[in-house]
């Protein structure tokens, strides 16, 4: 039989079970689909963080305090420890040459009011005047905080976009006070829109020195002895220092601040790229377990397929009976079920592919998660349809190819 | 035409069912010849051994001994896939239940052998084309887009002689085709038979109708797996 008149017999063949078809088509619907929403999903989110971080400006380091890295000994260090400190960053700022800028912040929630109006859990980012550049942020109207309202504990605000325009609707904000928690701050500034990255809203944020966080905001006992605890110091290099050099001098530096060698460090320098390929590995084995967790389902598909192959082939008993009477080699009859299951899968891997992509989209569209369709995946989840088809659908074709055609004719 | 030619030639054919002691010799040594052009009739009570000769003669399956020649080639020997070959090309078969494909239309029934002719380099026109020049020949011109379910059971019968005939066979068996049809309807299928074999088919029908068996030119008689008589019917034998 030419392969031409085998697929006509076995799309013939479909047509004439339609529901059931649909419904052996379903696990392989399913599957695909899920395997390309999955895989749109990770895809997304692993896009969401690369911008995040790209977002954030270039030729950036980040300082992190790092107390489970002392080697040997690491616990007594971790317990004497202090940690980064906010002095560390003007240590950094003052002291290493290559540096553009450094930023610390520290952040808190207040209350927020300004006449009859009042928001509560606003975000407040306490930072320093380098903030909008490493950042990528602009200032719309005013101005940003700079180093002496820093030093003077300057009890000023720049709101963010949307901030701006809950609490004063069409009125000037520029030179009004508004409370933070139990303090007045004046405002000084409005930042351009910005937009989310990454679940946080940037225009709804209320930045200000981190020095009146640290004595406002988050006081702490301890202050005065060790100095304000920071978390992590960002480093923006110089475009004409080199990156290796000014870590280089930050390690030397900061261990000899915290008295310690570079061996039992209490804290760690990563750069931007370090971050990125950290972040990518670990999406993309979030993805690869997605993949695999989806592709069971195709199984499941394809033992689908294998039950209701079974099912037609005693179904049709009589009918491979007649071809084999009218001269249909075994061969014959094996390719023409061979080829049904494989419609069967290439058909549910197709209207999957529609489904995933579709659902891919809606999801992104109605859910916050992002979703980024990669042709891979459809040609991935696509081809393992179809492999799943002629795997599973070997065995019921072999049973109707060795059927005896005497027996097949006499099956009622 | 040389009538003297030869169809079927079989040779001390035995088939045992099972093995050891329980097995059980359907045919204990049958030897019969056909010859081109012939119409003939098998007949025997049930049990005789003529659905087993009927299935060794149709090539469905094969005798445990002895010797099978159709159409001067020995298939006694042959593996399934030769076999299917040789169905294909020189058999045509006529089955009691019609054996035609639900929802498929007469035409698509009559076209099936075609699509296992190995040697067939007819495209589907061609294809259409004989088949629709098939059903003519038995009357259903009218019908070739109907399916089975909305044919009489004379009409349904007369499209598995079309699907018989398409290969251009040595050899059309028929298992009891009347079987299943009123007398009417039966009468009318014997004419077409009748008509088939003035224009020179070969046919052999197996039955245990005397009614029928006496339409044909020899009848066959088997009992208990053996030949018991062969009777010349006195009708005309061509040339």
């Amino acid at each position: 039989m030419k392969l031409s008149e085998a697929m006509r017999v076995a799309w013939e063949a479909i047509l004439k079970n339609k529901v059931r078809a649909f419904l052996t088509m379903l696990g392989i619907i399913i599957g695909v689909a899920a395997v390309i929403i999955m895989v749109a999903i990770s895809t997304g989110t692993e896009t969401t963080i690369q911008e995040q971080i790209t977002s954030l400006g270039s030729n950036l380091l980040f300082v992190q305090s790092n107390f489970g890295r002392g080697g040997p000994g690491g616990g007594e260090v971790a317990r004497q420890s202090t940690g980064l400190i906010y002095d560390d960053a003007n240590a950094i700022q003052n002291e290493i040459s290559g540096v553009a800028a450094v930023v610390v912040e520290q952040n808190t929630a207040q209350t927020v009011k300004y006449g009859s109006v009042q928001l509560t859990d606003v975000a407040i980012d306490g930072s320093s005047p380098g903030l909008p550049t490493v950042r990528g942020m602009k200032v719309a109207n005013g101005r940003y905080f700079n180093d002496s309202d820093v030093t003077r504990k300057q009890k000023v605000a720049v709101l963010g976009y949307k901030l701006a325009q809950e609490l004063f609707g069409s009125t000037n904000p520029i030179g009004q006070y508004i409370s933070v928690g139990t303090t007045k701050l004046a405002v000084i500034g409005v930042m351009a829109e910005k937009g989310s990255v990454g679940g946080t809203d940037f225009d709804s944020r209320l930045y200000t020195p981190i020095t009146v966080v640290f004595q406002k905001f988050t006081p702490s006992r301890f202050a005065r002895i060790i100095g304000d605890r920071v978390f992590a110091i960002t480093v923006s290099v110089d475009p004409d220092a080199t990156m290796d050099n000014v870590i280089t001098q930050i390690n030397l530096l900061l261990a000899k601040r915290h008295g310690l060698t570079l061996a039992t460090a209490d804290f760690a320098i990563t750069t931007q790229s370090d971050i990125i390929s950290t972040r990518e590995s670990t999406t993309a084995a979030f993805r690869d377990l997605l993949a695999w967790v989806a592709g069971v389902s195709l199984i499941v598909g394809g033992i689908g397929i294998m039950n209701i192959m079974l099912v037609s082939v005693t179904e049709r008993t009589r009918e491979i009976g007649i071809r084999q009477s009218v001269g249909a080699t075994p061969n014959d009859i094996r390719l023409q079920f061979l080829i049904e299951a494989l419609l069967l899968s290439i058909v549910g891997g197709l209207i999957g592919v529609g489904v995933g992509v579709g659902g891919s989209y809606l999801f992104g569209a109605f859910s916050d998660m992002r979703t980024v369709v990669s042709i891979s995946s459809i040609l991935l989840a696509f081809v393992s349809a179809a492999a799943v088809g002629a795997f599973f659908g070997f065995y019921p074709a072999n049973q109707a190819a060795k059927l005896d055609p005497i027996e097949a004719l006499r099956y009622e | 035409m040389n009538n003297t030619k030869k169809i079927i030639e079989t040779i001390d054919i035995m088939k045992v069912f099972g093995m050891g002691d329980a097995s059980v010799a359907a045919l204990k040594g049958v030897s019969i010849e056909i010859n081109s052009g012939e119409f003939i009739a098998i007949m025997g009570p049930s049990g005789s051994g003529k659905s087993t000769l009927m299935h060794i003669l149709g090539c469905l399956s094969q005798p445990t001994s002895g010797k099978y020649i159709l159409d001067g080639e020995d298939v006694s020997d042959l593996d399934k896939v030769q076999l299917a070959h040789i169905r294909n090309k020189k058999l045509g078969f006529v089955f009691q239940a019609y054996n035609l494909l639900s929802r498929t239309t007469a035409l698509r029934n009559v076209t099936l052998p075609l699509l296992y002719n190995h040697t067939n380099s007819k495209d589907m026109e061609d294809s259409d084309e004989k088949a629709k020049s098939m059903l003519e020949l038995v009357g259903l011109s009218d019908r070739m887009h109907h399916q089975p379910q909305e044919l009489s059971g004379g009409q349904q019968q007369r499209v598995a002689i079309a699907r018989a005939l398409i290969n251009d066979p040595v050899l059309v068996i028929a298992d009891e085709p009347t079987g299943n049809l009123d007398s009417h309807s039966g009468i009318e299928i014997m004419n077409l038979l009748h008509k088939l074999h003035e224009q020179g088919t070969t046919i052999v029908i197996v039955t245990h109708d005397s009614k029928i068996a006496e339409h044909t030119q020899r009848t066959i008689h088997l009992m208990d797996g053996l030949v018991n008589n062969i009777i010349h019917n006195g009708k005309k034998v061509l040339a």
